[in-house]
């Protein structure tokens, strides 16, 4: 009896050990998860998880750990909808989502402009990122999202750095309610009240960061 | 210990038992209703002239919004002048720099004298920035000055124009309750200003501004008033959602901020909070100094 007992708790043990291993970042991030589902973020996100710009693929590398987190977790639960990262999100498990993310953040990034608010905009793109518009209660981008747009804490991702065709899906994607995941709806009310062309100028400055004026 | 934690904490989310004191503002100059729309609008960015006085305006606008960097020996705190007048000074309803300068030179009971308007900017340096203001005749000074005169062209002098100051928030019936304010501070406030009011910072620089602690406000600021902050809060915050709080979130939020610690009033008499009380706080609206909130001594000063 003795022998057989201890087979079994060997057995249970062996059997046991997958899914007790820690799961590994940056295999995710080069292999994909354990389903086969889980596609390798570097297919689509790029080797260096910088993002391809021509595709409008984000940028991943040196987001915050809980957004990045908070993101796949909404891409399982719909409040963020978007059809390729839906199915690859619900093939992660938890353990993955955030060994994943943790990888993502360590990633190095380029560094933001260093814009100041204290320089007067003089043109509308420009003001509308620093300053806002507050007749329709728009707050300026980076009051939020840092100075060029560099990202502040784990709510407010990094805008620099991102292809343009990204920001313009989001910003769209909030205006037609396929992405509803913004913690206490601050986005929102601020896509809707932007303009087609606005959304379009504003996803440029902050791609091309090379393109702002930096402070002297 | 563990275990006492909760307790104590629930104890202290009580209600402050100090004796309601009259809603009285340090300040003779009248803030009109919300019920009158505001007109005025300043001049645009793009009408700043291009000679000497332009280079002024661009200056003060510059020191204005990054005062903290700009003036790093005036600003003893985490704050820009921008934090408390939203939209470069030009939003109303959130303390608009062109409803304020046409009201200088005026009295103030704050400091019981006639004030001009560097000594109301002195006033703001001291107080809400826990700093050394700038002298009144130094170019800082001028710069400030002069962006609030250009924010200011074509309002009227000494008229309470609609839209300057922050919009009375009248206290609520039940007055208000530290712990609904903290449940509306965790919900609503914390993702911007962390969950210790600490504010959030990029690179070692704030981007939001610390509502409490040594880099806040200190306790000689006008912020430090429940009704001040309830009003500032109603009408500006959370940023880009003016008004979504109701009267009463804005009082129990405004409430749970300012019953915590900040840098000393520096007009302390003698070392004693209780004479500073009677002499400064007593009569100035309602606020919280000098004052026991569930056994504990408020005022008593943090950091520097």
């Amino acid at each position: 009896m003795k022998p057989l007992s201890h087979v079994v708790i060997g057995s249970l043990l062996i059997l046991a050990w997958p899914s007790a291993h820690a799961a590994d970042g940056q295999k995710i991030f080069n292999q994909g998860g354990q389903n086969p589902a889980a596609m390798a973020c570097l297919g689509c996100h790029g080797p260096d998880g910088k993002g391809i710009a021509a595709a409008g693929f984000p940028r991943l590398a040196g987001l915050p750990a809980g957004y990045l987190s908070k993101q796949l977790h909404d891409f399982r639960s719909g409040s963020r909808r978007q059809a390729v990262m839906e199915p690859l999100s619900k093939a992660l498990d938890d353990a993955e989502i955030e060994a994943v993310s943790a990888y993502l953040a360590k990633l190095p990034a380029d560094v933001a402009a260093d814009t100041r608010r204290q320089q007067i905009a003089n043109d509308p793109v420009t003001r509308l990122a620093i300053y806002g518009d507050w007749s329709r209660l728009i707050p300026g981008c980076v009051q939020c999202h840092g100075p060029g747009g560099s990202g502040v804490g784990e709510h407010f991702p990094p805008l620099a750095g991102q292809p343009a065709g990204y920001l313009v899906a989001q910003l769209n994607a909030w205006r037609d309610g396929s992405r509803s995941n913004d913690p206490n709806q601050l986005m929102v009310n601020v896509a809707k009240a932007m303009t087609d062309a606005e959304v379009k100028a504003v996803a440029d400055y902050f791609a091309q960061p090379a393109s702002q004026e930096v402070k002297p | 210990m563990k275990a006492l934690m909760p307790t104590l904490l629930l104890v202290a989310m009580g209600t402050a038992q100090a004796a309601p004191i009259a809603m009285e503002d340090q300040s003779q100059l009248k803030v009109p209703g919300v019920q009158a729309a505001p007109q005025f609008v300043p001049p645009a960015e793009g009408a700043i002239p291009d000679n000497a006085f332009g280079k002024m305006i661009r200056e003060g606008h510059a020191l204005f919004v990054d005062t903290r960097r700009l003036m790093p020996e005036a600003v003893g705190n985490g704050m820009n002048c921008s934090n408390c007048h939203l939209d470069q000074g030009r939003l109303a309803h959130s303390a608009p720099l062109w409803g304020a300068y046409p009201m200088y030179p005026a009295y103030r009971k704050k400091n019981d004298k006639v004030n001009t308007f560097a000594e109301r900017i002195q006033g703001c340096f001291t107080f809400s920035m826990n700093g050394k203001p700038p002298a009144a005749d130094s170019p800082q000074m001028t710069a400030l000055s002069v962006y609030a005169y250009w924010l200011s062209t074509q309002a009227p002098t000494g008229v309470e124009i609609a839209g300057r100051g922050y919009p009375e928030v009248p206290k609520p019936e039940g007055g208000y309750d530290f712990k609904r304010g903290k449940q509306v501070y965790d919900e609503q406030c914390a993702i911007c200003h962390g969950g210790n009011g600490e504010g959030q910072k990029v690179a070692g620089e704030y981007v939001m501004p610390p509502l409490w602690g040594k880099d806040s406000y200190n306790w000689g600021a006008g912020m430090h008033r429940i009704n001040t902050a309830a009003s500032f809060i109603k009408y500006n915050m959370p940023l880009g959602k003016p008004g979504s709080l109701s009267d009463q979130q804005a009082w129990d939020v405004a409430a749970w901020i300012n019953r915590h610690e900040r840098p000393q009033d520096p007009r302390l008499v003698e070392g004693s909070i209780e004479k500073t009380r009677l002499k400064f706080h007593a009569n100035d609206g309602v606020n919280l100094y000098g004052q026991k909130v569930d056994g504990v001594l408020i005022g008593q000063g943090i950091g520097g």
